[in-house]
């Protein structure tokens, strides 16, 4: 199928950017790295009228240490969450997730920026997004705001993002030496949206776990904190009986959906089997 | 040290070298020229609304915006293409009592599955035709759509065809006679049930046709990406009623094929028909999603098989029942029983047996048609038959190979005759089965697993033998009634500088057709092959034959090319014994020269006697006229089919927790018969495997309750991709065929048709552990996880 005709606008300030959209009304898109927007638009999916670039907007790039945060440009590439040095020392959990994200094609377009705006449920980053309590910074006509992560995803492709408002840049909490993380998924195949997939941040002090977030994707309409599980583990020791109770906290916390080829019970027991491997690594990490 | 001389040391040796395509860089190189990549002066786009429903009546259809729209061309139904083009019915008259509706290009007044194009728009641009689509409204009253291949076969459930009497296609059964008895007194029954999910090809270039209908001259042009050309010639003469000698069908580069691009389809006879009707050239090309929706599909069977062996585990027979369920329709012009038929007749071809007793029931339904893809009935005989023999090992005690060995056809015992009536002239399978021990060092690997199933890793073995049809007779298709040849033409020519150019009848889809045939040439003429030029692909400039599919290539294509390239050579010495004054016989070519047979001294330059031939013929004695063009035909006969056969091991992991499967290692040892180029075999192999692979653990159309198709995509429908796949070892046994002088057999289905069996048996030797046992195909992780209880 090719996309319905539309207007293209590149921006190359923030202003502009949300004035361009502003004038599309309703049926003006951002595009970013495209590798959602464009195959939508190809499958008629979505047929905007107008799309307002804003990969040559500068102030939507880079990647720096702001205090206690570490501020991730909207538009930081997938594959940068490999080879950018401050990721890998003040967010590592994106950096765990990355390879996980797609293919390499893919990761040289796809944007941080684009993945958490799109909340799709299936996708590795806002879930990881959401087990760094991150915030994310948005402008839109009526100023620049930050929304917490866990206010941010609202329901299946549905954000905290008001019309015409766009996502600058991803503040995530620094990382320190006493936290360890953990990020897995199960897929059929490399690259593809997993049956489940969840990642990790905890803090330690020596072996005792006190502070652990538990963010899992691929179980619902929306990335999905484990915060039952949670209250299992903080302020314990990853004993083999905390693991258990953890794993069966999660029947509480997640209510997948029947799949036509995933049940939910099966989508409830995957997400059991990662949970203790994952907490397998953190606890092994002491 | 030299190693010793072999004949490949011979110049000019290329039947049995690797050579690489002549092809491939240009392809590789972005230079291929697909169907797609073709744009004629005052070409147009076709686009067609489809169908949402499984089964509806068409009440009306409302299609004055669209026609409205500035850049709109054509709308057109099925009522419009009908005045000109003639239905097709897919039925063959070898298979008795066979039924199918009649179709055509576009429904009059029912649709019969979702995703049937309904009307067309011919636009400026695809985008265009696209827009016109949204603007079209149809109202359709629903039907009763038959879904389920057990609904379909259920007294009183709805039909996918309410004017028929059943959903029966066709049925048919195969009884050696004494089959109840033997079971009666039998040591052991096995009894099992088996199913096999829908798949469909997912070529990598999707079926795509130009059609360039000339109404002055009334000459009609299609660029097809399709196996077979002069297929198409005919029945676009036919059906369109336009005199054969005017209709040129042209399959320029085709990226891959399967079998999938050998149907009549809808759109595609849509699409010359709306040529036609405007007097442009018309181009569609078909989406992922409507190859999805409107490619064939294939297998969807249900199964109940038993096997009677003896207490010392001697195979006695076997009771089988396939039931198969094929779309609304059956395919055009092979029909879409050809697969059950398959089935039925392979089912314990490797075994020495005699008992043996089988019913084929095939049924319609409100989904795409299935038919012929790559090794076709043979993934399904096979699965069927080696888990038997697994199941039939443990029961009576046997280490599964050693149960092979001991029942597997004698290689001495040959010629014999199936108890499916498939005549064997000269099969391999101890001689494989001995290659396969040693190429999986078995015992090792045995250790191994046993070793690690202590410690908790649940790996497994799974061993498949195979029998697979290659190099059909006119026995296939031609006795039935279909115009689809089993002959092969090519015109082979020394062009004035001493090349050669041979034009065939075989096709090329990527698998390296053009390459053999240059070996073939080149080692039969005495020429270096980048002296030779194959060319294929166009009716209007090679002879009439039936082209690639069904593993003909090689086997029937390379044996015309063969006898062809002998026929031009005796014309080209003949002309040399004249200019040498020379005994023809006392004469060959080598590298280019003609030499004298006895000495090998090089006489004179085949260019030489090139120019000669063509420029100066008044220094030839009177009356010679040279023949330096030559055309040859190849029928098979003798056996109508050339068998060939294998085995294939494979060594996997199961993680008994998320119930996925790590293929570790893929094994095949392989008898084709006599292998041209080696690399190029091994390439089929290999692709076949992987082919194989997706079936077993990936590939599965899975449909809702009311007939839509819920994975058409690539993102939901799973191929086999680089990182799943295992290394896959080739080894081989060579039995040529005596029927022909080259003595080559197909194997292009080999790798495909064993592969999903091997999963199986390995998924199920990982499982015993647990008791578990798994029947159906795909081998998913949701399958794996509920065999094992786990959620």
């Amino acid at each position: 199928m090719k996309a319905r005709a539309f207007s293209y606008f590149r921006a190359s300030t923030v202003e502009e950017a949300l004035d361009a959209h502003a004038q599309g009304g309703d049926d003006a898109r951002y595009i970013a790295g495209g590798q959602s927007l464009v195959p939508a638009l190809a499958l008629r999916l979505q047929a905007p009228r107008r799309l307002v670039d804003i990969n040559h907007i500068d102030e939507l790039r880079g990647v720096r240490r702001e205090g206690e945060w570490l501020r991730i440009g909207a538009l930081t590439r997938h594959c940068e969450m490999l080879t950018e040095p401050l990721i890998a020392e003040f967010a590592p959990l994106l950096r765990a997730a990355a390879p996980f994200v797609a293919h390499p094609a893919i990761r040289n377009r796809g944007t941080l920026g684009g993945s958490v705006a799109l909340a799709d449920p299936a996708s590795e980053f806002p879930a990881v997004v959401l087990a760094l309590e991150a915030e994310i910074e948005v402008a839109g006509p009526a100023g620049r705001r930050r929304v917490r992560a866990e206010d941010f995803f609202v329901d299946l492709f549905e954000t905290a993002l008001a019309p015409g408002e766009l996502l600058v840049a991803v503040h995530v909490p620094l990382f320190n030496p006493g936290q360890r993380i953990a990020f897995d998924e199960l897929a059929r195949r490399r690259g593809d949206y997993a049956l489940v997939g969840c990642g990790i941040s905890a803090t330690c002090a020596d072996d005792l776990i006190t502070d652990i977030r538990i963010a899992f994707f691929s179980v619902g309409n929306v990335p999905t904190r484990a915060r039952r599980a949670e209250s299992e583990i903080a302020g314990s020791r990853l004993s083999p009986d905390v693991i258990a109770a953890a794993q069966a906290a999660l029947g509480e916390d997640l209510a997948p959906d029947d799949g036509d080829d995933v049940p939910a019970a099966m989508r409830l027991h995957l997400a059991r089997v990662l949970l203790g491997r994952l907490l397998g690594q953190i606890g092994g990490a002491t | 040290m030299t190693a010793p001389l072999t004949p490949l040391d011979r110049p000019n040796s290329y039947i049995g070298r690797s050579v690489p395509r002549p092809n491939a860089k240009r392809l590789l190189a972005g230079r291929g020229r697909y169907v797609t990549d073709i744009r004629l002066p005052r070409m147009l786009h076709a686009a067609f609304l489809r169908s949402p429903h499984a089964h509806a009546r068409i009440i009306s259809i409302d299609a004055d915006a669209a026609r409205a729209l500035a850049g709109v061309h054509l709308i057109a139904t099925g009522a419009d293409l009908a005045r000109i083009c003639t239905p097709w019915t897919g039925t063959l008259d070898h298979f008795k009592g066979m039924t199918s509706e009649p179709q055509l290009p576009l429904p009059l007044d029912r649709v019969v599955w979702a995703g049937q194009a309904v009307v067309a728009v011919v636009a400026d641009s695809r985008a265009l035709a696209e827009d016109a689509l949204e603007l079209i409204s149809v109202d359709y009253e629903e039907l009763p759509a038959v879904v389920d291949l057990d609904e379909a076969r259920q007294p009183g459930t709805p039909r996918a065809n309410p004017a028929s009497q059943s959903n029966i296609c066709f049925r048919t059964q195969l009884d050696s006679g004494g089959v109840d008895e033997v079971f009666v007194a039998a040591a052991h029954v096995i009894e099992q049930q088996f199913s096999f999910g829908r798949h469909t090809p997912v070529t990598l270039e999707p079926r795509a046709i130009v059609a360039d209908y000339e109404p002055d001259s009334g000459m009609l042009t299609v660029h097809h990406a399709t196996q077979t050309p002069y297929q198409f010639q005919d029945l676009y003469s036919r059906h369109y009623n336009i005199p054969e000698a005017r209709v040129r069908v042209i399959a320029p580069d085709i990226g891959g094929s399967f079998g999938m691009k050998l149907h009549v389809y809808h759109e595609d006879m849509a699409v010359v028909g709306l040529s036609m009707m405007l007097g442009r050239p018309v181009k569609y090309v078909a989406d992922r999603i409507e190859s999805f929706v409107s490619d064939i599909h294939a297998r969807d069977h249900r199964v109940q098989a038993r096997m009677a062996i003896d207490a010392d585990g001697k195979i006695l027979a076997m009771d089988v029942h396939d039931a198969t369920a094929i779309g609304a329709f059956s395919t055009y012009p092979r029909t879409s029983v050809v697969e059950g038929n398959q089935v039925i007749r392979l089912i314990g071809a490797p075994y020495d047996f005699t008992s043996y007793r089988a019913a084929l029931e095939v049924v319609f339904q409100n989904k795409v048609q299935t038919s012929q893809y790559r090794a076709v009935g043979h993934p399904i005989a096979c699965a069927v038959t080696e888990r038997m023999v697994d199941i039939a090992a443990s029961r009576a005690g046997f280490d599964p190979l050693a149960m092979r060995d001991r029942n597997v056809i004698a290689d001495d015992a040959y010629p014999l005759v199936s108890p499916t009536g498939y005549k064997f002239e000269a099969l391999s399978h101890q001689a494989c089965l001995r290659r396969l021990r040693e190429i999986m060092d078995y015992d090792a690997l045995r250790g191994e697993q046993a070793e690690l199933r202590r410690r908790g890793v649940h790996r497994g073995i799974g061993i498949a033998t195979f029998v697979e049809i290659t190099n059909p007779s006119p026995a296939f298709y031609g006795v039935g009634g279909a115009r689809i040849s089993s002959q092969d033409g090519a015109t082979i020519s020394l062009t004035p500088t001493g090349e050669v150019r041979c034009a065939i009848s075989v096709t090329e889809q990527g698998q390296g057709t053009e390459a053999i045939i240059g070996q073939i040439v080149a080692d039969q003429l005495g020429l270096a092959q980048e002296h030779v030029k194959v060319i294929t692909g166009d009716t209007e400039v090679t002879p009439h034959g039936g082209a690639t599919w069904a593993c003909r290539g090689a086997g029937i294509g390379g044996e015309t090319a063969l006898q062809a390239a002998r026929r031009l050579k005796a014309n080209i010495l003949a002309i040399a014994a004249l200019v040498l004054q020379e005994q023809a016989a006392a004469l060959d070519i080598v590298d280019g020269q003609v030499v004298s047979a006895a000495s090998r001294q090089p006489r004179l330059d085949v260019a030489e006697i090139a120019r000669i031939a063509y420029f100066r013929s008044d220094t030839l004695p009177p009356g010679t006229q040279a023949q330096l063009t030559v055309s040859h035909h190849f029928a098979p006969q003798g056996y109508p089919f050339a068998f060939t056969n294998g085995i294939q091991g494979c060594s996997l992991e199961v993680d008994v927790d998320t119930g996925f499967v790590k293929l570790l290692k893929h094994y095949v040892v392989e008898d084709c018969g006599r292998i041209i180029n080696p690399m190029l075999v091994d390439e089929q192999l290999r692709g076949g495997v992987v082919q194989g692979l997706g079936a077993a653990l990936f590939e599965e159309c899975r449909y809702g309750e009311t007939g839509q198709l819920l994975n058409g995509s690539l993102a939901d429908y799973l191929v086999p991709m680089a990182m799943e796949m295992p290394d896959i070892v080739i080894d081989h046994v060579e039995t040529p065929t005596a029927d022909t002088i080259l003595g080559a057999k197909g194997c292009g289905e080999a790798g495909t048709a064993a592969a999903s069996a091997c999963v199986l048996n390995a998924v199920n030797d990982a499982l015993t552990p647990f008791g578990a046992s798994i029947n159906t195909i795909p081998i998913t992780p949701a399958r794996i996880l509920k065999a094992l209880n786990r959620y």
